[in-house]
C-alpha cells in the first residue's frame, strides 16, 4: 500500500510537469500571446492572478501532503490531541485572503475602466453578427466587408457592435477579450494592433449549429497598405470581359438567385442591406464563409454546391446549379478583387 | 380506531396501501430511507446518461474537424449533458443524502411531511422521463429560413440550446420544434420537486430535532442541507418565472425576451444567472458537509472550527446571490457593475478559503486512516482547490473576458462539480454504504476506483485549462486543424474512458458488495454522529426510542473522555454501549407509529408530464388527462384516512 501510494504521487509530479511544460504552439486563437497594449494588459493580470494562485495552490497541496505523510495511522500511534480550534490561526486564515485578494482588486478595476474608455482618435468600425459570419462596415470610409476585418496597425479602433438576429460575441484573443453582439443593442470593444499581422477571431457565445463556424480574421496592414486597400474596396466591382467564362459566371450570380442575398457594387443596384456577405471584393478576402473555409476553386465548389453541408443551417440555399454553372461563377468570383 | 377515523374512511375510494415488499411498496412509499435510496438509484442511472453523453461529445472532440457527430447532434448533446448533470445528477444526488440522513442526523422518525417527500421525488423523476422523452417525441431543426443538408436524426431532437439556454437563439424562431419546450417544461416540472423539498427540509430542521439537539449541535451535513433549502427556496422561483417567460415566448408569442417585441435577451441571462449561481453553491454545499463529516472520523479529530464552517457555509450561500453577472462579463454591463460584480466574486473565495483551511486544520496532528471514503475526501480537498483558484481568476473581469466561454471555463467547473461535487458525493457513499445495506463494501476495488478517477479526472480536465487559454471556445461542434489544439483533445477524450473505467469498478463493488460484501457492523468508522448509534442496516423506525443530546458530535462523547493531555480515552462502558445500542434499536419497547404510505403524490406528479405535453402539442385532452391526475391526487391526499402502522407491537400481542 505505501509503495502504491508512492508510486502514484510520483506519476501525479509527472503529470503536472507534463501539464505545465507541454505548451500548445502557435496557436492562432491564443489568449496569452498579446499583440496589442489592450491584449496586454489583460495578459499582465492574469500573470499575476496566476503566480498567485500557484503559490497558494503548492501550499494547500502540501499541506495536505505532509499532513498526510506524517499524520498516517500507524500501529503504536497515539491517540490525537482534540483540537476544536484556533480563533488566532482562523483569523490569520480569513484576513490574508482578504489582503491578497485586495492587492489584485486593485490593479483589476484600474484595467476595468482602462480598457472601457473609448480611445482618442479611434478608428470606428461597426461590426454586425449574424447566423453564422461577422459583417464590417467602415462608415468613414463607405465600405461594406465580411469575414476579414482590416485595421492600419499601430491605431486605436473603435468596434460598435450589433447582432442581426441571436446572440454573437467577437472574440480576437491576440488583440483584446470578448464582447458580446446584442440584437437592439450596441456594444462597444477596442482594438489595437502593434504591428501587420493576421489575427484569428472567433464567434465566443452559442449561436446555434454552426456556432463552431463562425470565425472571422483580423489583419492588420501598414498604413500604406492600409490606404491601398481602403481605396481599393471603396471602387465598385470590376465587370468581366464579354465573352469570357468570367461574364458568364456573372450572368448565373445575375439569374440563379444570388442577388437575393447578395450585393456586388455596381452590377445590381440596390439600396439598403441584403442578408449576406457583400460580394464586391470577394476575391480580395482569403477565407470565406464565416472564415470557415480557404477561398480556393476546390473548397468553394463544395460550398456552392450544399451550403448547409458545410455551414448547418445556413440561411445559404443549395441553387442546384449544375458542374459548369458552378465553375463559371468561381471564375467569375476570382474576378472580384 | 375512532370514530372520525371510520367516518373519513367513506370519503375515500382508495384503502390505504399496505404492501412493505416488491414495487408497489417503492411507489407509495413514504419512508424517507427508501426515497432517498430511489433518489440515489434513478440519479445514478441519469450519471450513466450523462456519462454516455459525455463520451460521445469527446469522440467528436478527439480530433480537428472530426464528422462522428453533427452540428445539431453535438448541440443536443452538449445541451443535455448539462441539463443532466445539473439537475438529474447532482442534485438529485444530493437530495439522496438528504431524504436518508437528515432525520437520522437530527434524530427523527421521518422529515416533517412524508408524504411531501414522495411527492417531491415523483415530480423529479416525472420531470427528468418527461426530459428525456424528447428523444422519442422531440423535435428540432435549423433557424426558421436556414438549411440542413441531412435530417435530424433522433439523437438530434433533443434540445439543443444550452442548458442555459440563451435567448434568442432558444427561441421559437431560432429553434424551432419541440425539444426547447421540453428543456424548458422539463425544468419547471423539476424545479417544483426542488422547492417543494426545500421547505420540508427547512421544516424538519427547525422542528423535528431530537430533544437537546441544538443548532449548534448539528452536524455540518445538516447544516449545509439547511443552507441548501433556503437557496434552493430563494433561486427557484427566479427560474420558474423566467422558464414561464420562455415557454409564453415559445408558445404564445409574447416577446419577453425577444427584441422585436421590445423584450431584452439580456435579462434572460441575469434571471438565469441570478438562479444559475446560487445554483452552484446548491450542487457543492452538499458535499462541503459531506466531507465535514468524514475529515473528523477518519482523523480522530472533531473538526477545526465549527463554528467557523457553519458560517462560512451561510456566507458562501449569502454572497452567492451577488455574484450572478460575472458569468456575464463579455456583456454591456457597465464598468461599475463590472467592478463591483469582479469584487463580490473576490469575496466569495474568503469564506471558501476558511473552510478549505479549516479542513486541513482538522487533518493535521490527527490519525489518518486511509480508507476510501476518507481518499475521496481529501481527494475533494486537492481538487477543489484547483476549481476554487481558477474561479478567483475569473473575478479578475478582463481577464475573465478572454476566458469566459472557453474550454478553461468548462475546466474551471468541472473542478468545481466533479472534482468538488461528484468527489464529495462518492466519499459520501462509501461512508454510509455500511449504515444503509448492513453490509461493507471492498476497501480494495474501492481504492482502485479512487485511484483511476484521480489520474482519469485530471487527464480529462487537467489540459482544458490549457486548451481554453489557448482559444478553444465552448460549446464547439468542430475545430480547425491549424488552432493545434488536436494533441490535448486526444489527451482529454482518453481521459474520459478512464474515468469510465472507473465508474464501473464502482459500480462493481456496489452490486457485489451490497449481495456478497461482509456484515458491517453498527459503528464502522468509530464515528461522530447519531446516525451511527442505530443499527446497519438502519431499521425502518430509525431510532427506537428518541435519542437526547448532549453535545456536539455526541455518540464521540458517549464513547470517549479527555485525558489531561486532550487526547480521547475510550471509556470502559464504550463497548457494552454500543451492544446496548444496537439491542435496543433493534428491538423497539413501545408502539411506533410510522407515517403511512400512500399512492397520491405519485398520482398528483404523474400529472404534471401530462400538462407539459398539454402546451406543447395544444392539446386539451391531455391537459383534461393532467388535471384530473392532479385533482385525484389532490383531493386524494387530503382525503385520505390515518391509519396507525405499528411496529415493535410484539409484547403486546
Amino acid at each position: 500500500m505505501k509503495n502504491y501510494f508512492r508510486s502514484t504521487k510520483r506519476l501525479k509530479l509527472i503529470l503536472f510537469l507534463v501539464f505545465f511544460t507541454a505548451c500548445i504552439e502557435n496557436a492562432p486563437l491564443d489568449s496569452l500571446s498579446p499583440e496589442g497594449p489592450y491584449a496586454r494588459t489583460i495578459d499582465d493580470l492574469f500573470w499575476l492572478t496566476f503566480w498567485i494562485a500557484v503559490a497558494i495552490f503548492v501550499l494547500v497541496q502540501t499541506v495536505l501532503l505532509v499532513a498526510v505523510v506524517l499524520f498516517r495511522d500507524k500501529p503504536g500511534k497515539p491517540e490525537p490531541k482534540q483540537i476544536h480550534g484556533n480563533v488566532k490561526l482562523e483569523l490569520l486564515w480569513t484576513v490574508i485572503p482578504i489582503l491578497i485578494l485586495a492587492s489584485i482588486a486593485v490593479p483589476t478595476v484600474r484595467a476595468i475602466f482602462d480598457l472601457a474608455k473609448e480611445p482618442a482618435d479611434a478608428m470606428k468600425v461597426e461590426v454586425i453578427g449574424h447566423q453564422w459570419w461577422f459583417e464590417f462596415k467602415y462608415p468613414d470610409y463607405g465600405i461594406t466587408t465580411a469575414n476579414i476585418l482590416v485595421i492600419p496597425e499601430d491605431t486605436p479602433i473603435r468596434l460598435e457592435m450589433w447582432s442581426n438576429d441571436v446572440m454573437h460575441n467577437f472574440w480576437v484573443p491576440k488583440l483584446n477579450g470578448k464582447r458580446y453582439l446584442v440584437p437592439g443593442q450596441l456594444t462597444y470593444l477596442n482594438l489595437y494592433a502593434d504591428n501587420a499581422g493576421e489575427y484569428w477571431a472567433q464567434c465566443g457565445e452559442y449561436c446555434g449549429l454552426s456556432h463552431s463556424k463562425m470565425r472571422a480574421r483580423v489583419i492588420s496592414l501598414n498604413n500604406g497598405d492600409f490606404n491601398d486597400w481602403v481605396k481599393n474596396e471603396q471602387k465598385d466591382a470590376l465587370r468581366p470581359n464579354e465573352g469570357t467564362l468570367a461574364a458568364e459566371g456573372e450572368q448565373v450570380y445575375l439569374n440563379s438567385g444570388c442577388t437575393q442575398c447578395h450585393i456586388v457594387n455596381g452590377v445590381w443596384d440596390v439600396q439598403g442591406d441584403r442578408i449576406a456577405p457583400n460580394l464586391s471584393h470577394v476575391a480580395s478576402r482569403h477565407v470565406l464563409g464565416g472564415a470557415s473555409f480557404k477561398n480556393n476553386p476546390e473548397d468553394l465548389s463544395k460550398w456552392l454546391a450544399n451550403p448547409a453541408e458545410i455551414k448547418p443551417g445556413t440561411f445559404m440555399p443549395n441553387l442546384e446549379l449544375t458542374e459548369d454553372e458552378i465553375v463559371a461563377l468561381i471564375e467569375y468570383l476570382g474576378t472580384l478583387k | 380506531m375512532s370514530e372520525d377515523i371510520k367516518e373519513k374512511r367513506f370519503l375515500t375510494v382508495f384503502k390505504r396501501p399496505s404492501s412493505t415488499e416488491g414495487i408497489w411498496s417503492w411507489i407509495t412509499t413514504v419512508d424517507h430511507k427508501k426515497i432517498g435510496i430511489m433518489y440515489g438509484y434513478a440519479a445514478f442511472f441519469f450519471l450513466l446518461l450523462g456519462g454516455l453523453e459525455a463520451l460521445i461529445l469527446r469522440i467528436q472532440l478527439a480530433k480537428p474537424d472530426n464528422d462522428f457527430l453533427s452540428a445539431a447532434e453535438y448541440n443536443a448533446m452538449f445541451t443535455m449533458h448539462g441539463t443532466t448533470m445539473v439537475f438529474l445528477v447532482i442534485m438529485p444526488l444530493s437530495a439522496a443524502f438528504f431524504n436518508y440522513l437528515l432525520p437520522l442526523q437530527i434524530g427523527a422518525r421521518d422529515v416533517a411531511f412524508p408524504r411531501l417527500n414522495a411527492l417531491s421525488y415523483w415530480l423529479w423523476i416525472f420531470g427528468g422521463l418527461f426530459l428525456y422523452s424528447t428523444f422519442i417525441f422531440g423535435s428540432a431543426g435549423a433557424p426558421q429560413g436556414g438549411y440542413l443538408a441531412e435530417e435530424i436524426g433522433w439523437l438530434g431532437n433533443a434540445p439543443n440550446g444550452g442548458w442555459f439556454g440563451y435567448q434568442p437563439n432558444a427561441s421559437f424562431k431560432y429553434s424551432p420544434g419541440t425539444a426547447m419546450d421540453y428543456w424548458a417544461l422539463g425544468l419547471q416540472i423539476l424545479g417544483v420537486s426542488s422547492l417543494v423539498s426545500a421547505f420540508n427540509f427547512i421544516t424538519t430542521i427547525l422542528n423535528m430535532r431530537a430533544k437537546g439537539m441544538r443548532l449548534m449541535r448539528m452536524p455540518v451535513f445538516t447544516w449545509m442541507t439547511f443552507a441548501v433549502a433556503f437557496l434552493l427556496a430563494f433561486s427557484l422561483p427566479i427560474i420558474a418565472i423566467a422558464l414561464f417567460f420562455v415557454t409564453f415566448d415559445r408558445q404564445f408569442g409574447t416577446t419577453f425576451f425577444l427584441t422585436e417585441g421590445g423584450g431584452d435577451p439580456v435579462l434572460w441571462q441575469h434571471l438565469f444567472w441570478l438562479f444559475g449561481h446560487p445554483e452552484v453553491y446548491i450542487l457543492i454545499l452538499p458535499a462541503f458537509g459531506i466531507v465535514s463529516e468524514i475529515l473528523p472520523t477518519f482523523s480522530k479529530k472533531p473538526l477545526f472550527g465549527y463554528a467557523a464552517i457553519v458560517f462560512a457555509g451561510f456566507g458562501i450561500a449569502f454572497i452567492g446571490f451577488g455574484v450572478w453577472a460575472h458569468h456575464m462579463f463579455a456583456s454591456a454591463i457597465s464598468p461599475v457593475a463590472q467592478a463591483g460584480f469582479g469584487l463580490s466574486t473576490m469575496v466569495i473565495a474568503v469564506p471558501t478559503g476558511v473552510k478549505i483551511f479549516n479542513w486541513l486544520g482538522t487533518i493535521w496532528g490527527g490519525k489518518l486512516n486511509l480508507k476510501t471514503p476518507m481518499l475521496f475526501a481529501l481527494g475533494f480537498i486537492a481538487m477543489f482547490v484547483i476549481g476554487g483558484l481558477s474561479g478567483v481568476t475569473h473575478s479578475i473581469v478582463p481577464a475573465d473576458t478572454q476566458q469566459t466561454d472557453t474550454y478553461y471555463i468548462v475546466a474551471h467547473f468541472h473542478y468545481v462539480l466533479f472534482g468538488g461535487a461528484m468527489f464529495g458525493i462518492f466519499a459520501g457513499l462509501y461512508y454510509w454504504f455500511p449504515k444503509v445495506w448492513g453490509k461493507m463494501y471492498n476497501e480494495k476495488l474501492g481504492q482502485l476506483h479512487f485511484w483511476l478517477m484521480m489520474i482519469g479526472f485530471n487527464l480529462t480536465f487537467g489540459p482544458m485549462h490549457w486548451l481554453g487559454l489557448k482559444g478553444q471556445i465552448r460549446r464547439t461542434w468542430v475545430y480547425a486543424e491549424e488552432t493545434n489544439l488536436g494533441f490535448w483533445n486526444m489527451v482529454v477524450t482518453i481521459g474520459v474512458f478512464v474515468i469510465a473505467v472507473s465508474i464501473i469498478i464502482f459500480m462493481i463493488n456496489w452490486i457485489y458488495s451490497k449481495r456478497k460484501g461482509p456484515e458491517a457492523p453498527m459503528d464502522p468508522w468509530d464515528a461522530r454522529t447519531i446516525e451511527w448509534t442505530i443499527p446497519s442496516p438502519t431499521p425502518v423506525w430509525n431510532f427506537s426510542t428518541p435519542p437526547e443530546i448532549e453535545n456536539l458530535d455526541d455518540f464521540w462523547h458517549r464513547k470517549y473522555d479527555e485525558d489531561e493531555e486532550g487526547r480521547p480515552v475510550r471509556k470502559d462502558m464504550a463497548n457494552q454501549l454500543l451492544i446496548d445500542l444496537e439491542s435496543d434499536g433493534l428491538n423497539p419497547k413501545e408502539h411506533i407509529e410510522l407515517p403511512n404510505p400512500s399512492y397520491f403524490p405519485f398520482i398528483l406528479a404523474s400529472g404534471l408530464p401530462f400538462l407539459g405535453y398539454a402546451i406543447i402539442y395544444r392539446s386539451l385532452a391531455l391537459a383534461g388527462l393532467g388535471l384530473l391526475l392532479l385533482l385525484i391526487g389532490g383531493f386524494g391526499w387530503a382525503l385520505e384516512p390515518i391509519e396507525e402502522e405499528e411496529i415493535g407491537d410484539v409484547e403486546d400481542g
